[in-house]
């Protein structure tokens, strides 16, 4: 079978690789790149675990094919913190204890990103309905939708 | 081990050629492709990924109205405020499929191809007329947007045919659109109703010129509500009671664990009144 070579830009620095036709996103990240932060919690689109920013549109990377990210920007959890310096959003979910498990943590925190990025200051409903497709089986919600509040309220500088 | 043949075409002559070929599948926003592809209910030989070719991903606003790329997702459709000032009723229903990841990437082609009844995208943009423009190995033709499902997962589209674009015509004054659903939760699930209807009203306060209704989920493919009860009426009491019993009158639904034939048929109803009470207001204000 004929693999697909592909460029991409993948946490700020170029990367190449080869896939197969059946190989998604995330099978790329973990199998091909060794980056396992994007969890695969159902495989179909369901559960967020797998999210990731694709030219700065969050998107399930379970629902991609890794040949489709020729060209593209992608960030994933590994570069969401600036080398040893969390980003606040990470931060905070560590000081509101939003999470338990951590299965669903990585792509929590990426779909939290995307939010802020397009809304810094977003209400609580708009934020539970923006993270609606991420499943968290520990939480129960409530701390993750504190802890990303609590960072907008930080990175606009309240 | 299986795995297809994957291609990102840069023109529609040569995306043509490619899905000429047996097997082939055209990709969009694969939200459901690639599901169907991993449990093995769909095994295309060959992925042919539209979204390379200009024009397929992106809205333009013409003098005539709206052509929307037929691979462009949802949530570029949310981010365009002329399409949603113009038609915010497609824009709610393309914005209620999935989560905010599957609206990243899942497209109006891709909702009114994989041809599931209760297509949340679908019903408005039958209301407004939208017409799918189609192209082929025997060159390219106009199709309405409600003559192209067939039935559940099938399309009357030909072999090697896939959709180019969407044509929105410009809409008149004093008209708008609405789409309700109802499901059990309050996000993430799959219509057990869906209602689009589209209104154009006789002045800013004045009675309603033309409506048009659409349900999904009811019967095999969407279905049209005769609306010409409401015409000429301002939406009283007694208008929307005929609107609740022609809708219901048209469908055809099944029986499942989402909702019983008497149920689905009784809320086809409820939300035709529902939505089109917000669409009339809708017009009102345009």
């Amino acid at each position: 079978m004929a693999k697909t070579h592909v460029t991409a830009t993948i946490n700020g620095e170029e990367t190449e690789f080869l896939c197969d036709g059946q190989q998604t996103m995330l099978d790329v990240l973990r199998d091909e790149m060794g980056l396992t932060g994007s969890k695969e919690g159902c495989g179909s689109g369901d559960c967020g675990a797998c999210s990731i920013l694709v030219d700065g549109r969050l998107v399930c990377s379970c629902l991609m094919f890794g040949a489709e990210a020729e060209g593209t920007d992608i960030m994933t959890i590994e570069g969401m913190a600036d080398g040893d310096k969390l980003h606040p959003l990470q931060q905070k979910f560590l000081e509101h204890a939003a999470l338990q498990c951590g299965f669903c943590t990585p792509g929590v925190l990426v779909a939290s990103k995307a939010l802020l990025d397009k809304n810094p200051n977003p209400t609580e409903e708009e934020a539970r309905y923006w993270l609606a497709g991420n499943l968290c089986r520990c939480t129960g919600y409530d701390k993750i939708i504190e802890a990303v509040m609590d960072a907008a309220a930080e990175m606009r500088g309240e | 081990m299986y795995a297809p043949t994957f291609a990102a075409p840069q023109s529609v002559d040569e995306a043509v050629r490619m899905l000429g070929a047996d097997g082939a599948k055209p990709l969009s926003g694969g939200t459901d492709l690639i599901v169907q592809l991993k449990s093995g209910r769909n095994r295309p030989a060959a992925v042919v990924d539209l979204k390379k070719i200009p024009g397929l991903v992106g809205v333009e606003e013409t003098s005539d109205g709206f052509v929307i790329g037929a691979a462009t997702a949802g949530a570029q459709l949310g981010e365009h405020a002329g399409l949603v000032a113009a038609y915010p009723g497609i824009v709610e229903g393309a914005e209620l499929i999935g989560s905010t990841q599957v609206q990243g990437r899942a497209s109006l082609a891709g909702n009114l191809c994989n041809a599931s009844p209760a297509a949340d995208s679908i019903p408005c943009l039958a209301a407004a007329g939208a017409i799918a423009v189609v192209v082929g190995p025997n060159g390219e033709r106009e199709m309405k947007v409600s003559e192209v499902p067939a039935g559940p997962g099938r399309t009357n589209l030909a072999k090697g045919e896939f959709i180019k674009c969407f044509k929105l015509k410009k809409p008149t004054a004093n008209s708008s659109d609405a789409y309700l659903r109802f499901i059990p939760r309050t996000e993430m699930d799959i219509a057990v109703v869906g209602a689009g209807v589209n209104i154009t009203r006789d002045g800013s306060s004045g009675p309603i010129k033309s409506a048009t209704v659409w349900l999904g989920a009811v019967a095999p493919t969407i279905v049209e509500v005769d609306a010409s009860c409401i015409v000429g009426t301002s939406l009283d009491d007694a208008a929307l009671a005929k609107l609740d019993a022609a809708a219901q009158s048209v469908c055809n639904p099944i029986d499942d664990k989402r909702g019983t034939v008497e149920y689905r048929t009784k809320v086809a109803g409820v939300l035709a009144r529902r939505a089109a009470t917000i669409a009339f207001k809708r017009a009102g204000e345009r």
